[in-house]
């Protein structure tokens, strides 16, 4: 690899503080090189092979850089919650952090009680910046979390299932009772989705500018939002679901169904990627961790599994209910049931998660979603009296990148990034189980054996050919038609021999095999009474 | 309990003053950047996209002369300047800025053949079929940037009569000697009319001649026999000789390698040879369809240009087989000379319908001065198409060029010939005795022996 690690000799020299200060170094270079390098040892070409090292070398040293710009140079700190003495954090009430932070920290716990048209559903813009609530009874919300103001308030006077921001604040989409529809900031209607349907659930990704929803009928359509092209339209045939989540990572959206399956889908094929039995039961709500690898999902036999993505494996069994799950950016995983919210950890790094805090609201309201802030210690909980909001002390990154979600974005900024947003817009087949696949080039494939429709048509020339040889004509009463008839086909047959003892062989082998095979099958105790052979 | 919350005040964040500029943050980590391959891989596609749109090569014609142009060459001690002499025997000085003729000397009775500039861009030396050498005095740098394009009816400083046509003439760098080539190759001084040295080496006429920039003493000379040789100053007789299978048109020395020199060969092939090692071309740079008149290196050694008889001038790597770039217009006739311009940014080709052309270097280069940021950008999409030139969409897009039809035609031709012969080739070795028959690389096929 680039990196050229300072083992040996100059380590022993450096003082222990130093060394330290290494070690950590490498452990973030390790992050900042995604992977491991190419393995050069196998390349014959020389002149490829300077010129990749050179490249895995540049490589090195820009993680390097980035390391250092890591440690050194960003601006904020994580949050942190410690216990002390024989204090545990999940018995840390709101109240007593509430005390210890500061003022303007402190503001972003409060209640709304809205009774009258909850429940209540919520959506951070990727910033974090903004939230949009909407009332199941059809009260739509577009708060500025910053200053706390209200930008737009309305009321549709329908059925409201879910709400999203599209690509910026400008834009959110709300699935109403008949047919999703788009608002703009100021709340004027743009678009109304007729084709969508009576959507239950919606989904936005943001790299492809795709607006995914699944319907009432189990009918899940990829609808690009830049052009108003109907990308896909599946029938998932699965039945009716509210269980949707897109992937981050890699754009796959999963559905999960009452049978306790969980599906993958991507634009590009009716049929889904993945099909994971999850639960026996149905399944109440999914989170996927932002670097793509974790799952979770709860199921109504109460239990919360967290799965590995890339084995597809069960890594955790957690019993208790959930009926909405969510992770936070640093790996915090919230799920919320009735009215109580616990949040899990995973504190030891090997992707074991366990309590870390837990938080109760008013007895009776039910809460039916969790969302943590981007770039935020804040979880926002959505429930049948309006929407809360609790600290949650290291779930959120504490250091944004202003090009890719500025909570402090300008007009201006954001007119450039939706503009460069929309330059780096990606085809919806860049949608796939593994993104690092893009970008490669797919290996040569060696030639596998002829097919039978091959092998057909190849014998299917000869004999063409064979029928078609001229007959030379010969002495008299040799040439009688009759004749002629039987040298032709004898030429025929004779041009198919050599295939059909090919074919013959081939299947004497396939007997053969097919013998063994079942001769191994049997246990020994059973093979006595194997079939036997007629000379036997 | 110890707890901490991330709490950022609007005031370290945002700017103070609204003339400030923006604060802004960087946070690589990879986590939240979904999906940063396939955006990259996307950002990649459009650069090659973007490049192919704004290629617009062609700067301008420069028309003035009346016939053919036949040669050219470089004020090295001025970036506008640009000499070039024609087939009625015309020599004009063009300033390439404003693309107008500044200066025309009254020339020769015939085709001027050959024009080279002193070092120190002061003299200029041209020959002609008319059987003289002559020296003329290089206007000044105040007179060129003046309006009125004077017709510098100067005399020349001297002229040298000689008993053969020239062929071709190359100043030596840093020093005052100058080579022609005709009959013979002849080293002239500034103050001689008589040639302090003559070399002549088998019987037929020499046509080209280039002085080796790194050793001023070194020159190599290509004749009409096929050969290319290469001259020591210092001592009297001609060092080494190469015979390849077809006559070398035009040679041009690597300037930052100049032990390595580059022949245009009659062969529609370029060749480009270390001068110490003469038994096996160094590369073989092919895709001309007709015969490459003319060659000339980047100051920056990293590429060449060549103008050909099939009417397009092609840059290549200098070390790549496939030319990089080609150029071709309506109207432009047979390229019979071309030059890179001293800032490696311009390259002139002269040709049979008497236009000089002015194109950019690079196709799609913006020119001008360029901002911080939009020279980042320019930066960054160059190393994206470099990190996914190999994908075959990226490739397809860089590669594809418009070809005149029949250039086009002759190409797909010439590769079917080739293919033809490789075929043939393979053929005849399969079918005898192994090892009777060696192929030999590509590199060494079209050299017929090396003579010391």
């Amino acid at each position: 690899m680039g990196v050229k690690q300072e083992n040996g000799d100059p380590e022993n020299i450096l003082p222990p503080i130093e060394q330290e200060l290494s070690h950590e170094l490498d452990t973030k270079v390790k992050k900042y090189l995604r992977g491991e390098g190419a393995n050069l040892e196998v390349l014959k070409d020389k002149k490829l092979k300077g010129q990749l090292s050179v490249r895995e070398d540049l490589y090195g040293i820009s993680a390097k850089a980035a390391a250092k710009a890591e440690k050194w140079l960003m601006p904020s700190k994580g949050g942190y919650l410690e216990a002390e003495g024989i204090e545990k954090t999940w018995r840390i009430k709101q109240d007593a952090i509430n005390r210890e932070v500061d003022i303007s920290s402190a503001k972003n716990q409060y209640d709304i009680v809205l009774p009258d048209f909850g429940p209540y559903t919520l959506d951070f813009t990727s910033s974090g910046r903004y939230m949009a609530a909407a009332g199941r009874k059809g009260h739509l919300a577009v708060v500025d979390m910053k200053n706390m103001s209200l930008i737009k308030e309305m009321q549709v006077r329908e059925t409201v299932r879910d709400i999203l921001f599209l690509h910026n604040e400008l834009f959110f989409a709300a699935a109403q009772k008949k047919y999703p529809y788009i608002y703009n900031r100021d709340g004027v209607e743009l678009h109304c989705l007729k084709e969508h349907g009576a959507v239950t659930r919606l989904q936005f990704l943001k790299n492809h500018f795709l607006l995914v929803s699944i319907n009432k009928f189990g009918q899940l359509r990829y609808q690009d939002v830049t052009m108003g092209e109907m990308i896909s339209n599946f029938r998932t045939g699965l039945g009716r679901t509210d269980v949707m989540l897109a992937n981050p990572f890699n754009g796959v959206v999963a559905l999960g169904h009452s049978g306790g399956t969980v599906s993958m889908w991507k634009p590009t094929s009716a049929v889904p990627l993945v099909k994971m039995l999850c639960h026996p039961g149905p399944i109440t709500a999914m989170a996927f961790h932002p670097n793509g690898n974790l799952m979770a999902t709860s199921g109504k036999e109460k239990k919360i599994k967290i799965w590995d993505l890339r084995k597809f494996e069960v890594l955790q069994n957690i019993p208790g209910h959930a009926k909405t799950l969510d992770f936070s950016q640093k790996g915090l995983l919230a799920a919320g049931t009735g009215s109580y919210v616990q949040i899990l950890g995973d504190f030891s790094g090997s992707r074991i998660y366990s309590r870390y805090m837990g938080h109760s609201i008013v007895k009776g309201y039910q809460i039916g979603k969790v969302a943590f802030r981007p770039y935020e210690d804040v979880l926002g909980i959505g429930h049948s009296m309006g929407w809360s909001s609790i600290l949650i002390p290291g779930s959120g990154e504490p250091n944004f990148d202003t090009w890719l979600a500025n909570p402090f974005e300008t007009s201006k900024q954001r007119r450039e990034k939706e503009i460069h947003s929309l330059l780096d817009k990606l085809p919806p087949e860049t949608i796939m189980l593994d993104p690092s696949k893009i970008g490669t080039v797919k290996s040569a494939k060696k030639k596998d054996k002829p097919t039978k429709e091959e092998k057909e048509a190849e014998m299917e020339a000869v004999v063409e050919a064979a029928k078609g040889t001229a007959i030379r004509k010969k002495t008299k009463g040799k040439n009688k038609p009759s004749k002629i008839a039987v040298k032709k086909k004898k030429i025929v047959e004779r041009a198919k021999r050599p295939f059909l003892e090919k074919q013959m062989e081939e299947e004497n082998v396939a007997k053969k095999k097919q013998k063994i095979s079942e001769e191994i099958s049997l246990p020994t105790a059973l093979q006595r009474f194997a079939r036997k052979k007629a000379t036997a | 309990m110890k707890v901490k919350v991330i709490s950022r005040s609007t005031d370290e964040f945002t700017r103070e003053r609204s003339q400030d500029l923006q604060r802004v943050f960087h946070n690589f980590d990879p986590n939240l950047r979904t999906q940063e391959k396939a955006v990259e891989y996307q950002r990649a596609l459009n650069a090659a996209k973007l490049d192919k749109i704004f290629a617009r090569p062609f700067i301008g014609a420069m028309d003035g002369h009346i016939d053919a142009v036949s040669c050219m060459a470089k004020n090295p001690n001025y970036l506008k300047g640009i000499f070039s002499g024609s087939m009625d025997g015309d020599i004009r000085l063009w300033d390439i800025a404003n693309r107008r003729t500044v200066c025309q000397f009254p020339g020769h009775q015939g085709a001027v053949r050959g024009l080279t500039a002193s070092t120190d861009g002061s003299t200029l030396v041209s020959c002609g079929t008319d059987c003289t050498v002559r020296l003329w005095n290089v206007p000044v740098a105040t007179i060129m940037d003046s309006d009125n394009s004077s017709d510098c009816s100067s005399e020349p400083r001297a002229v040298y009569m000689g008993e053969n046509a020239f062929w071709a003439v190359d100043h030596q760098w840093n020093g005052d000697l100058f080579a022609t080539a005709g009959a013979q190759v002849d080293i002239w001084n500034h103050n001689r009319s008589q040639p302090v040295n003559s070399f002549k080496w088998g019987t037929d006429s020499v046509i080209s001649v280039r002085f080796n920039p790194g050793e001023p003493n070194l020159l190599v000379t290509s004749a009409s026999d096929r050969s290319i040789m290469l001259y020591d100053l210092r001592v009297s007789s001609p060092a080494r000789k190469l015979i390849m299978r077809t006559k070398t048109n035009s040679i041009s020395w690597n300037p930052m390698e100049p032990m390595n020199f580059t022949a245009a060969n009659e062969d529609c092939n370029c060749y480009s040879y270390d001068a110490r090692k003469l038994e096996e071309a160094k590369c073989v740079h092919k895709d001309h369809v007709s015969a490459v008149m003319d060659i000339d290196f980047s100051p920056t050694g990293r590429e060449f240009v060549t103008g050909s008889y099939d009417r397009t001038v092609r840059i290549f790597q200098y070390n790549g087989g496939h030319s990089r770039e080609i150029y071709h217009t309506k109207r432009m006739q047979r390229v019979f000379c071309v030059k890179f311009s001293c800032d490696a940014s311009y390259v002139i080709s002269g040709s049979d319908d008497t236009n000089l052309r002015l194109w950019k270097a690079k196709a799609s280069e913006q020119l001008g001065v360029l901002l911080p940021r939009e020279q980042k950008r320019h930066e960054y999409n160059e190393a994206l198409k470099n990190r996914y030139k190999h994908l075959p969409e990226v490739k397809r897009i860089v590669r594809h060029r418009h070809l005149p039809k029949p250039i086009y035609k002759a190409g797909v031709l010439r590769r079917v010939m080739i293919e033809a012969e490789r075929r043939k080739d393979q053929r005849r070795k399969a079918h005898s005795a192994p090892g009777s028959i060696v192929t030999e690389p590509m590199r060494k096929r079209r050299i017929i022996k090396e003579v010391d």
